[in-house]
């Protein structure tokens, strides 16, 4: 059992760190995820909504719906601790 | 050998990650105490964040709080600002990190007390009776 | 109120007691910080939520839960956990009320004009506003609950 778990993580490892061969190099400013989108977040985003912190401005506004839900991930669980555990006081 | 040596010099944050990635995996797959495994999701995580927020790292770019008059005026270069993206993606996923710990444990917590154990093998054998 | 935390025998040491009585309201004027200069500097609502929990949850670790229960009512708690969420949902509603798309702020200005911009950096700081009651809330019904199985009463 142990050693299947073993052999399980290293085979998983193994892929993993082939799969990093195809990565940019870290800090590259040419990167794929730093070239698409974000260019066009930090040269806007302040001139849409006046906000100088471009992480606000896009958790807030561009991005409003996901943090709506995410606001609602954090209500139910909240709420579903208190439902799981609930039970009356000991007298 | 050199090329090889290159790369994982290009690239030793990922090595960090997916090391630290699989010290989370085993505690999953690996072990059978309940708290464990949430632990091992718990790094699991963590490597996933300090994956994405390392994806949006550029050489010689400072934080993404800019100056506001400089911007309106239109004089930001993109390559002087870090990728706000990955961060704001983060930001949320930590959050719900913390959530999915605090159900865990209340559920955790139900069990133990039904049970009497947090070993998996021992409530296995519980519930066929 | 101190002399009523003074009285109560509950609790740790009185250095732990002192010194955690005059923190706690630095931690919630630091959170509200947090929050609303979110704008200018790292900050918003997850960080000063959890930062303005955090000023709770450590009465309960000091003292125990029904001091803290003393401060933040379970009901107060339930009431700004549904006020926070009902804040977000809100705004996003009234937009689309008024005549914009869902959570689209400048849409308010036809409210209220203060100019279509404005609008939005002020909709991004109620939004904030919501988010940082839920989490707050959210955290110290957490941690009450799981400290002290559910049954709210003496805690760790």
């Amino acid at each position: 059992m142990k050693n299947l778990a073993l052999l399980a993580t290293l085979v998983t490892g193994a892929l993993l760190l082939y799969g990093t061969k195809d990565f940019p190099a870290w800090g590259d400013p040419d990167a794929p995820a730093s070239t698409y989108l974000s260019p066009t977040y930090i040269e806007e985003a302040v001139s849409q909504t006046h906000v100088p912190n471009i992480v606000t401005a896009v958790l807030g506004d561009y991005r409003g719906y996901d943090t709506m839900f995410e606001t609602v991930v954090i209500y139910c669980a909240g709420m579903a601790v208190a439902c799981v555990l609930w039970r009356k006081r000991e007298e | 050998m050199e090329t090889i040596t290159a790369e994982i010099v290009a690239k030793y944050n990922y090595w960090i990650y997916v090391v630290l990635m699989m010290v989370g995996f085993y505690a999953m797959i690996g072990k059978r105490n309940l708290v464990k495994k949430l632990l091992g999701m718990n790094i699991f995580q963590t490597a996933i964040i300090l994956f994405f927020v390392s994806t949006g790292v550029k050489k010689g770019g400072g934080i993404p709080i800019v100056d506001k008059y400089q911007a309106l005026a239109g004089n930001i270069d993109a390559a002087t600002v870090v990728n706000p993206l990955p961060h704001v993606l983060m930001l949320t996923a930590i959050v719900v990190g913390v959530s999915v710990t605090g159900v865990a444990l209340a559920v955790l917590q139900r069990i133990y007390r039904e049970y009497g154990t947090l070993e998996e093998n021992e409530i296995l054998e519980k519930t066929q009776q | 109120m101190s002399r009523e935390i003074n009285e109560h025998t509950a609790g740790e040491d009185l250095l732990i007691k002192t010194s955690v009585r005059l923190m706690v309201p630095f931690i919630q004027l630091f959170g509200l910080y947090v929050i609303v200069h979110g704008h200018y500097s790292p900050g918003g609502g997850f960080q000063g939520g959890v930062i303005l929990g955090a000023a709770f949850i450590l009465l309960a670790i000091a003292f125990d839960l029904k001091i803290s229960q003393k401060y933040m009512p379970v009901t107060v708690n339930a009431l700004f956990c549904n006020l926070g969420a009902c804040i977000f949902i809100g705004v996003g509603v009234l937009c689309a009320l008024v005549g914009g798309l869902f959570l689209d702020y400048s849409a308010l200005d036809r409210l209220l004009p203060l100019g279509e911009i404005e609008w939005h950096s002020f909709g991004i700081f109620l939004v904030e506003l919501g988010v940082g009651f839920t989490v707050m809330s959210s955290m110290i019904l957490l941690y009450w609950n799981l400290s002290s199985g559910g049954a709210m009463d003496e805690g760790l």
